[in-house]
């Protein structure tokens, strides 16, 4: 039997129990998603879907259920460096240049110079920014700021890719152009990625499964699959399929809240 | 917003005790005549002449000042007071001159680039330097001597408002200045609707500085043109009787940091007072 | 590459200071202006050209002391930056402390300083730079420790980051342009501090010492000059903090840390 490179199981998440600002972000969430999987996770303002990246992430813990990653608990594949992050800001180092932003893992891993070197060009060859290598990050567009970030997450080839709206601070062009990008680099390094999104269109582009969440508290209401074939491209996105998929998202979504109004989810 | 403040004061009532801890601590071990560190003479003397005990300070404001005389309190108060007035004076008369100075070159680009830098560039340089001059212009115009000397105090506070103020009103959102000019107002109708309330969240830091700035050259000026009646004249005095009267030259320090403090007060509370209605800002 | 300043862009403070200067000189001409009340430009400089050698000396003191309290201030507001950082519960004790050290005339605790040293010794002075200086150095250090982003924080935690990861590979350089703001305000008002910690008594070299000396005899056009050495020196200080900014930092971008 192989392992899910994800198992949540149960996992419930309240901050700040027993007090007056008591909040359950999460509910009895169950997930489980296979290797080479990528699954969005997609809901309005405050269902949980940050929250649930970061209980894979071993950033918080969770108050009930556990969380497994690679096997192993998320605290273990955190010491032991099994994903790389991204978040909406690229989180870049502005006193390093942009080939030492990439090399940071490596770095606290113990690389040696040679092989960071290595690695990092690898990864910018692979992101397409070569030639960027000993520029500084602020002199880099928003979009190429966020490959970098990408490159960064992915140096250390971890096996899980874990996404908190990386796309969300560029314009709508650059946004379907990084898709495409995404896509391309995850297919060649062949990881698995859980991605937040509020982009129905996005989640759908870019996923084999659209976890659709509600708030209050935040749980799992519905995973839709989406077969939109391995080798995504520009096309994809004026298929019938696509369209078929946004709408079945959309319905979810709709269905999810109950009859409250629809906020922070764009149908763009 | 009390709680804070009360937090706040009892963290300060905590920092002077450690202050004061450390100054007995230092008696206790340091050596009594100065001492070197490496060849350098920096450790200074610890023996009760120069250093009193910080119990001796206190009781100190309730002697006599010389024999005869009223309590020390009371003399220290009233320096601090005289003192108080003319730097205050100085910050009034220094912001109202500020502000004026920013309006004209917000107003006028040509004013702004050409004297800004001469602005920016007195923030560099001991303004006290021009002290006796002043005070000889001053005495020449037949002021009285109070008046140089406050007069110092509104030129060393007038720098930093310009600056500060010059900063606030060019602080008016882009969005907000074009709001404005669709409504066919006038310059001075944006400036007085818009660009002066919008200002006076910097104009405050600035009046901090302005205040501190007042108050040392009230008191440095009254120390070189010998105003008596003053905490800086009263310093000089008492720090000169060390052998006689060691721990007085401390309550004047105590007047000099109360009136400081006052002051400083005085600009918080107009910030609560003319902010009052706005969102919390971080100040750095 | 910063192109520098075309005359364009520096005319209107040059005609300010040039019809300034002249404005001066001719009032002190026309009204026929004793040198006692106010000496002409042209006087000053002249009294500036003849006394250079006893405003060197003059500069080189109040220069010294502000010199060697800046230093040490800013070697002991780093030390101490870090120990706040370490145990952050004493920030919360130096954060009032500070404000009020900026509140009051700390200046006037000079010649309480100046007896507890031998007569003739610098160290007053110096200690008074040192307390200033510390405290603007402390303040911003201690803030550009503390403060790093909050995508920064999670990024290094994601990796497993060990405390001292943290602090060598993200916490020391982020501080680094907040240094170097502190250094930018502490060292034009170590001059500042250094002067006016003359006018408290002690030893009567220094600037403002000659100053006063000079204005109590009425020799206004050379008390002129010694103030010229004063801004000069004041200038210099702020001049060589922008270029030690400058020279250490290749990064050509507004710093963060200034606001």
């Amino acid at each position: 039997m192989t392992e899910h490179a994800v198992a949540i199981n149960g996992a419930s998440m309240v901050f700040n129990p027993g007090s007056v600002g008591q909040l359950e972000a999460l509910r009895d969430i169950d997930l489980d998603i296979a290797a080479g999987d990528f699954v969005s996770l997609i809901g309005p303002s405050g269902c949980g879907k940050s929250t649930l990246l970061r209980l894979i992430a071993n950033l918080l813990s969770p108050t009930a259920g556990d969380v497994l990653v690679n096997g192993k608990s998320a605290a273990q594949a955190r010491v032991d460096q099994d994903y790389g992050m991204a978040f909406q800001q690229s989180g870049l180092f502005d006193w390093r240049s942009v080939r030492k932003n990439i090399e940071l893992p490596l770095e606290l891993k113990g690389w040696d110079k040679k092989r960071r070197a290595e690695r990092s060009a690898e990864m910018l060859e692979l992101v397409q920014l070569s030639e960027f290598g000993d520029h500084r990050p602020w002199e880099l567009s928003g979009g190429m700021q966020q490959r970098i970030a990408i490159a960064r997450a992915l140096a250390s080839h971890p096996p899980l890719l874990l996404m908190d709206e990386p796309f969300g601070a560029l314009d709508e062009m650059t946004r379907e152009h990084m898709q495409s990008e995404l896509l391309r680099i995850c297919a060649a390094a062949d990881t698995t990625v859980v991605f937040v999104t509020h982009s129905i269109p996005e989640a759908v582009y870019l996923s084999n499964r659209v976890v659709v969440m509600s708030p209050r508290p935040g749980q799992i209401t519905d995973v839709i699959d989406v077969d939109l074939g391995a080798a995504r491209d520009d096309d994809t996105r004026e298929d019938e399929t696509f369209y078929k998929k946004i709408t079945e998202v959309r319905e979810a979504l709709r269905g999810a809240e109950l009859g409250d109004t629809a906020r922070g989810v764009d149908d763009r | 917003m009390i709680r804070q403040a009360a937090r706040r004061s009892a963290l300060f009532v905590v920092a002077l005790a450690a202050v004061a801890a450390t100054w007995e601590l230092y008696k206790v071990v340091g050596p009594e005549t100065g001492g070197e560190v490496f060849g350098w003479a920096i450790l200074p003397k610890s023996n009760d002449r120069v250093m009193p005990h910080t119990w001796e300070m206190i009781a100190e404001f309730f002697d006599p000042e010389t024999r005869g005389t009223p309590l020390v309190w009371q003399a220290v108060l009233g320096y601090a007071w005289f003192t108080f007035r003319l730097a205050w004076f100085g910050l009034f008369v220094g912001t109202v001159v500020g502000v004026g100075l920013a309006i004209l070159m917000a107003r006028f680009r040509v004013v702004e680039r050409g004297l800004l830098p001469y602005v920016i560039a007195s923030q560099t340089v001991p303004l006290i330097a021009l002290a006796p001059q002043i005070a000889t212009i001053a005495g020449n115009w037949g002021l009285p001597r109070w008046a140089w000397v406050s007069i110092l105090g509104a030129f060393l506070a007038f720098f930093p408002i310009s600056i500060a103020m010059l900063k606030g009103l060019s602080s008016a959102p882009a969005a907000s200045v074009e709001l404005m000019d669709s409504y066919a107002a006038s310059w001075w109708t944006t400036l007085v609707k818009l660009r002066l309330p919008a200002s006076m969240g910097y104009l405050v830091p600035g009046m901090k500085l302005a205040a501190t700035a007042s108050v040392i050259g009230v008191i440095v000026s009254e120390i070189s043109t010998g105003l008596a009646g003053g905490i800086g004249r009263a310093t000089l005095q008492y720090a000169a009787k060390a052998t006689s009267e060691p721990a007085q030259v401390y309550t004047a320090l105590i007047g000099a940091g109360a009136l400081g403090l006052l002051l400083y007060g005085f600009v918080v509370a107009m910030e609560f007072a003319l902010m009052r209605n706005r969102p919390q800002e971080a100040t750095g | 590459m910063r192109r520098a300043p075309s005359l364009l862009a520096i005319w209107p403070p040059l005609v300010f200071g040039v019809v300034f200067l002249a404005v001066w000189e001719t009032i002190v001409a026309v009204y026929d202006i004793k040198k006692f009340l106010l000496p002409a430009p042209t006087a000053i400089a002249s009294a500036f050209a003849d006394n250079l050698e006893n405003v060197w000396e003059a500069v080189l003191v109040t220069g010294a002391n502000a010199l060697v309290g800046f230093v040490l201030g800013v070697l002991l507001g780093i030390a101490v930056s870090f120990v706040l950082m370490r145990f952050s519960v004493l920030n919360e004790l130096t954060t009032p402390l500070a404000v009020a050290i900026n509140a009051v005339p700390i200046v006037i605790i000079v010649p309480v300083l100046n007896n507890m040293y031998p007569a003739g010794s610098q160290v007053p002075r110096r200690v008074m730079v040192v307390l200033i200086v510390f405290f603007v150095v402390l303040v911003n250090v201690a803030k550009g420790l503390r403060q790093v982003s909050g995508t920064h924080m999670e990024l290094m935690r994601s990796y497993a980051a060990s405390p001292r990861e943290i602090l060598v590979k993200t916490r020391i350089p982020n501080a680094i342009p907040y240094l170097f703001t502190a250094m930018k305000i502490a060292a034009p008002l170590s001059v500042i501090t250094a002067f006016v910690a003359e006018y408290f008594g002690g030893t009567q070299t220094g600037l403002g010492s000659a100053i006063t000396s000079n204005a109590s005899t009425s020799k206004n056009d050379v008390m002129w000059a010694y103030v010229l050495g004063a801004c000069l020196l004041g200038l210099s200080f702020y001049v060589a903090s922008i270029w030690l900014e400058k020279a250490t930092t290749r990064q050509h971008r507004r710093n963060p840390a200034m606001t």
